[in-house]
């Protein structure tokens, strides 16, 4: 071995820990600099009080109950479709060119932009169906963005269930639906909560839907559950505040309200998943 | 599952004749065939509505095809009214190939070390921050590139900050989980017969990797590049945010430009249904659709490579 090769393969292994290293440093750097500039100086008013169009002082109030309550729609509209539809193509889709061609769909589902699932429901909510900009327009489309991520995540989560329970379901006498209902889920379950999770993550801080299907304005009043009233969510603020609003302190809202976005979106991937750390310590 | 069928129910019901298992079993069945179906029928409404939308200023023949893919003047309000969307297809295709060629060798780096040189302190610690990177909304991107990237462009070189170069650098970071997680999916299921023939034969880790590893995986790190750009490509408002939208053609990284997103979610809300500058932002979402399928089948045909 050549002394010349060894110095390359040394500054190659120095280099690729210096880049890893620097990847690690960034993303800390960013997450403290989004919580540290926006966390300390939060308070309750702003949390739960009115957004203002002029004056300073806006809270994110109605915008963040929309968030949450569009996520709670969305995903009550697509885990049960996307469980099911990730179920059949594990379990009962044959090999044929027909599913086949629906995974393509899938696929192509998964890879469209978001946009587009705003267009979408701009053309079926706002123009079809003359709703306007609503939060049941908003969750609808938000739900058939996740549609496919969530079939996606459960096939695999089923296929990789060991073949022998399933059989030894089967050997039992159990139908196919008691085999996928008590066996294949349970023991599918930590892959599939895992994806519900990044999901939902994504729900609430998408904003290309939302800002076409449910528009940049709130009812204007708290605990609004009329889902007829359009339907801004703490993401759309942020962006509304930050390029087109005109109050004053637009920095120090759009800095707390991306702390807060931040904030629980890395709270739902962390305590939707607790349950399931206790679950397999338990088990082991 | 074991109890005797009960047939004392309404004798001409033909349901119970079944025991309670099997009908659910058939209503299961049928629940799960709908919801497939529906997907299916969702992902043609949408490419319907589209294209029935989009192609409506070429059918009408109010613009020419080629003078949107051409055309190097977007002024929608003018006498007559141009629409030429050539200046937000460079700013699309501009902006995500710059940021998958910044992406690109830190996803690589970032999946050799997890793979190969520190394998424990890749999966404890890496990995999970670059999965925290996915989770991030994009308009904290935005917000973020505005308040941090756009003012350090506009100190250190000439120009407002926004533009290409703010935009591709918020996309890059956005689109590193993906290219890094399909690299380190490509490189962790490489043979391990592959690796240590090279080391016994007296290759140091470096030649292992670019003259073996690095031409063998090829095709799946593409993969991920192509995901990456599809989604950089489709990425609205946190390019939107930082890369100034002046629809014209940039002729410097530093320039303000404008993409196929970013004027479809400025100028949707403004226009009335049915006018032309409505349809042509259909059209607009016509070829950003196309271009996403186009992506899809590009990747397809890697995957196909990578599994010969």
């Amino acid at each position: 071995m050549s002394r010349v090769n060894q110095v390359k393969n040394r500054l190659f292994t120095i280099s690729v820990w210096v880049v890893a290293a620097c990847v690690i440093l960034f993303v800390f750097g960013l997450l403290f600099l989004i919580l540290q500039r926006g966390l300390p100086s939060l308070t309750w008013d702003f949390i739960f009080g009115l957004p203002s169009e002029i004056e300073e002082g806006g809270g994110i109030g109605p915008a963040l109950f929309n968030s949450f309550y569009m996520l709670f729609l969305s995903m009550a509209i697509a885990v049960p479709l996307g469980l099911a539809s990730g179920i059949y193509l594990a379990e009962f889709a044959p090999e044929n060119k027909l599913i086949g061609f629906v995974r393509i769909c899938v696929e192509g589902l998964a890879s469209v932009p978001s946009i587009i699932f705003g267009l979408f429901g701009i053309a079926l909510f706002v123009e079809m169906f003359q709703l306007g900009l609503t939060i049941i327009g908003g969750a609808v489309s938000l739900a058939f963005l996740n549609l496919p991520v969530i079939t996606r995540v459960t096939e695999e989560a089923i296929r990789s269930v060991p073949g022998e329970l399933k059989n030894a379901s089967f050997a039992l006498g159990a139908t196919h639906l008691q085999t996928i209902r008590r066996v294949l889920i349970p023991s599918s379950i930590n892959g599939i909560v895992t994806g519900i999770c990044l999901a939902s993550g994504r729900a609430f801080g998408e904003s290309a839907v939302i800002i076409l299907t449910a528009g940049v304005t709130t009812s204007g009043v708290m605990w609004d559950f009329n889902l007829m009233s359009p339907g801004e969510t703490l993401a759309v603020h942020l962006w509304y505040v930050q390029s087109e609003a005109i109050v004053p302190d637009a920095q120090q809202i759009s800095q707390k309200a991306a702390a807060v976005l931040l904030f629980v979106v890395l709270a739902i991937n962390v305590v939707f998943r607790i349950p399931l750390w206790i679950r397999e310590r338990r088990f082991r | 599952m074991n109890t005797p069928v009960k047939e004392d129910r309404t004798a001409g019901d033909r349901l119970t004749r079944y025991p309670k298992h099997i009908r659910e079993d058939w209503f299961g069945r049928v629940y799960v065939y709908l919801c497939v179906a529906l997907m299916v029928v969702t992902i043609f409404s949408i490419v319907w509505f589209i294209a029935s939308k989009g192609l409506n200023p070429f059918v009408s023949g109010a613009i020419g095809i080629p003078d949107l893919l051409l055309g190097h003047v977007w002024k929608p309000e003018g006498e007559p009214p141009l629409f030429g969307a050539l200046p937000f297809l460079a700013g699309s295709a501009s902006v995500s190939f710059i940021a998958a060629a910044i992406a690109a060798p830190f996803g690589f780096c970032a999946a050799v070390f997890m793979t190969q040189i520190a394998p424990k302190l890749g999966r404890t610690v890496l990995q999970p921050a670059i999965e925290l990177l996915a989770g991030i909304p994009s308009v904290v991107y935005g917000f973020v590139g505005l308040s941090v990237i756009v003012p350090f462009l506009r100190d250190n070189f000439p120009g407002q900050g926004f533009g290409i170069l703010a935009g591709a650098i918020v996309l890059s970071i956005m689109i590193l989980p993906t290219v890094t997680s399909i690299a380190t999916d490509a490189l962790s299921t490489l043979p391990a017969g592959l690796r240590e023939g090279s080391f016994a034969l007296g290759a140091t880790r470096w030649q292992t990797i670019y003259r073996l590893i690095l031409p063998t995986t090829l095709p799946s790190l593409l993969t991920g590049i192509v995901l990456g750009i599809s989604r950089a490509f489709g990425e609205a408002l946190a390019v939107q945010m930082v890369i100034g939208n002046a629809p014209h053609v940039p002729r410097s990284l530093l320039e303000s430009a404008a993409t196929l997103t970013s004027i479809i979610t400025l100028e949707m809300g403004n226009t009335v249904g049915g006018s032309l500058h409505n349809n042509v932002l259909w059209s607009l979402a016509l070829i950003l659709l196309l271009m996403t399928f186009l992506f899809v089948f590009i990747v397809r045909m890697l995957e196909r490579r990578a599994k010969r």
